[in-house]
């Protein structure tokens, strides 16, 4: 009796998800180090929106030639990934092709599979054309150099060799090939193996095998470390994305509170803030660190896959200013895992490390270039909000460090004098209706 | 000027004891700026034409606080919002109507959940309300048969809000020959006022974004570029004098060009 291969299967799938288990904890606990923000409201749009934005593809397919490509690979990756299943059982019980019982059934989806197979292998080509060679720009821009230009091409050499490794698979299946039923793609391949021995076939079946589940237990585990995560997160993240008019900004509670308490005549100003008040008070107003944001933002940042379409839409990109929609998000995530590497490294506490989210990783440049036009949030895939980060990083810089530029401080003294952003008398307001 | 325009504050629409259909918002721009003034006239003229009840805050009304916000200075948003939600609520305030997207949208968005709950609409809107029930009368004119007009979305009122359809609706009405421009409605590209950008010098870049947009106008070979936004229209008139079109390109508000063709 041979059990090795079975044991050897199994030890590998145990592997493969427990690792990858162990990553989604991480995640979720780098995501909840954000602040808390309520989001029960509106659940039937919600769940509208996850249908229509991350299930349906409804903005990728803004662009035409990306979006089809994309829906093709999308489609692809979820329908190909049920014969997953059949291939855990076969490596766990030794079995071959189990569910071809029901032959007919059985010839219809391999045949569905193979076909998507090439469709898949298609469009990955095309991307990658696109990004290499077409060399489009919002794949070249100057975040996209190292680890996210590489990132985006190991995803596509992987989705190459996974396909490449399914039909080849079939092809060398030398019993599959007999049953001549949905081989529709791999018996065109056949031919090319048949001036080898059987004994040679099979070894290299059995190697496709093998190296097509290893390579969806690597690329599962590889998910974490690669922008190609938005294949999870994206679901999530239209469900949590806004759901008010784009033009509404939050407005902080906190400062509602004291700008209330401003405006009561009843309250003492001098009182002793009452026992405990203090423990309810922000630590800071605004952003300045991962932390700051929402937990929300932390997983838009997670979920962004890079492609760039925020920032070949947002006008002080397009004018060749710093900001960069993109770059926002890469570096909350970036920063975000820095983060948590820190509290990997120091027994789950958070050691000072004297870095930050603004000026380490954004600059007040980036931010100030903002025109808050929400082109960034239209265009997005996957219902991301860069802006609302800019704007808290922005409160930061107003209400806690007074670092706006002169300009705008001169914009709200004259708020603040008189009621407008122009050095103008309130009185004069209507002076219009008799000029 | 034909006649003196009818401008009636709450101040004395309160001493006559009376409630106003419409409080008119007209903002910081639209009360001070030169260009923006010309706006608010041309909608004046508008109500007026059409009898609306109608009156101004007038020297009780302050800045939203919009750009404030936007800039990054929640409390002086919340400032300005919390005294101008008492004065519009110890007014009764049902309805608003302004010429100004910005303040559209800060008033219709950002005010309910201060405590300022109130129907807002954009002056495009409202002009289609008074079209469609017949207050309002527009007549195809001669002085703009013809003519080409592109329509440059404002952010706060597309984009922010899905008003696409309002001030494209008045502008058919007026027989012109509507083009769009290749980045329009969702994808429409900002001017670059926005953000509080109106106020400070541009960060370092290869262009500005008003010229950038003002050459997506150009592609369309248009007479004039209409929009819906006083700060939209300094941005555009700007561009267009950065490309030294100012003779053969107009930048107009929707409100003007009704108010134009309608000899009001």
């Amino acid at each position: 009796m041979n059990y090795l291969p079975n044991i050897l299967f199994a030890i590998a799938l145990i592997a493969g998800l427990g690792f990858f288990a162990r990553n989604v904890k991480k995640l979720i606990r780098n995501i909840k180090l954000g602040q808390d923000v309520d989001v029960s409201d509106n659940k039937s749009q919600r769940w509208k929106n996850m249908a229509m934005i991350a299930l349906g593809q409804s903005k990728m397919v803004k662009r035409p030639i990306a979006g089809f490509l994309h829906v093709i690979v999308y489609v692809g990756f979820i329908i190909i990934n049920i014969e997953l299943l059949e291939i855990v059982i076969d490596g766990l019980f030794g079995t071959w092709r189990i569910f071809s019982y029901y032959q007919e059934l059985y010839g219809v989806l391999i045949g569905t599979f193979e076909i998507l197979a090439v469709l898949v292998l298609i469009s990955v080509i095309v991307f990658w054309i696109r990004r290499n060679i077409i060399k489009i720009q919002r794949f070249w821009k100057s975040e996209m150099t190292s680890w996210p230009k590489n990132d985006a091409n190991y995803i596509l050499y992987f989705e190459m060799v996974l396909m490449t490794l399914f039909l080849v698979m079939n092809a060398t299946d030398i019993h599959f090939q007999l049953m001549n039923s949905g081989n529709v793609v791999s018996q065109y391949i056949a031919p090319w193996f048949s001036g080898l021995s059987e004994p040679t076939i099979h070894t290299i079946e059995r190697a496709a095998w093998w190296l097509h589940i290893l390579g969806i237990l690597v690329f599962l585990n590889y998910l974490y470390y690669s922008k190609h995560l938005h294949i999870l997160l994206a679901f999530p993240n239209t469900y949590y994305g806004k759901v008010k008019p784009k033009g509404q900004l939050n407005n902080l509670e906190s400062v509602t509170k004291e700008v209330k308490m401003m405006m009561d005549p009843n309250v003492d100003p001098f009182a002793a803030p009452p026992e405990g008040a203090d423990a309810e008070m922000p630590a800071k107003f605004g952003a300045s660190d991962v932390q700051d944001l929402s937990w929300v933002q932390l997983l838009n940042a997670y979920t962004c896959t890079e492609c760039g379409r925020c920032t070949s839409e947002c006008p002080a990109n397009l004018t060749g200013k710093k900001l960069s929609p993109r770059k926002i998000m890469m570096d909350t995530r970036d920063r975000l895992e820095e983060v948590g590497k820190n509290i990997d490294a120091n027994n789950g506490k958070f050691k000072e490390d004297g870095k930050q989210l603004l000026g380490d990783y954004i600059t007040a440049e980036e931010l100030w270039a903002c025109t808050t036009c929400n082109a960034c949030v239209e265009a997005c895939p996957v219902s991301i909000d860069p802006l609302s980060i800019i704007i808290d990083m922005r409160r930061y810089l107003v209400m806690e460090q007074s670092a706006a530029p002169v300009e705008l401080n001169n914009m709200m003294t004259n708020i603040e004098n008189n009621g407008a952003p122009w050095p103008y008398n309130q009185m004069d307001r209507l002076n219009w209706k008799d000029e | 000027m034909s006649e003196q325009l009818k401008v009636p504050t709450m101040a004395q629409c309160m001493a006559e004891g009376r409630q106003p259909e419409i409080l008119f918002w007209v903002g910081a721009a639209g009360s001070y700026d030169d260009r923006a003034k010309k706006i608010t006239k041309a909608f004046v003229k508008i109500l007026n034409k059409a009898n609306v009840d109608f009156a101004v805050l007038g020297t009780e009304e302050s800045s939203t606080g919009d750009v404030a916000k936007r800039a990054g200075n929640e409390f002086l948003f919340q400032m300005q919002a919390v005294t101008n939600i008492e004065v519009l609520n110890a007014y009764e305030i049902k309805r608003i109507v302004t010429a100004c997207p910005h303040s559209y949208n800060t008033l219709k968005n950002e005010y309910p959940e201060l405590g300022g709950n109130y129907q807002v609409q954009h002056h495009t809107e409202f002009i289609n309300e008074l079209i469609k029930s017949g207050r309002l009368t527009i007549e195809g004119s001669n002085q703009l048969s013809g003519k080409r007009i592109t329509f440059h979305d404002p952010c706060y009122l597309g984009r922010a809000n899905d008003v696409y359809e309002a001030p494209r609706n008045l502008l058919r009405s007026l027989g012109v020959d509507l083009v769009e421009m290749k980045r329009s409605r969702n994808s429409a590209l900002c001017c670059g006022a926005g953000g509080a950008q109106m106020f400070k010098e541009p960060e370092k870049g290869d262009k500005d974004i008003n010229v950038l947009r003002t050459e997506d106008a150009m592609e369309t070979n248009p007479n004039i570029i209409a929009t819906g936004c006083p700060y939209c229209n300094t941005m555009m008139t700007d561009g267009v004098k950065a490309k030294e079109k100012e003779d053969s390109v107009q930048v107009m508000d929707i409100a003007e060009l009704i108010a134009n063709s309608q000899n009001l």
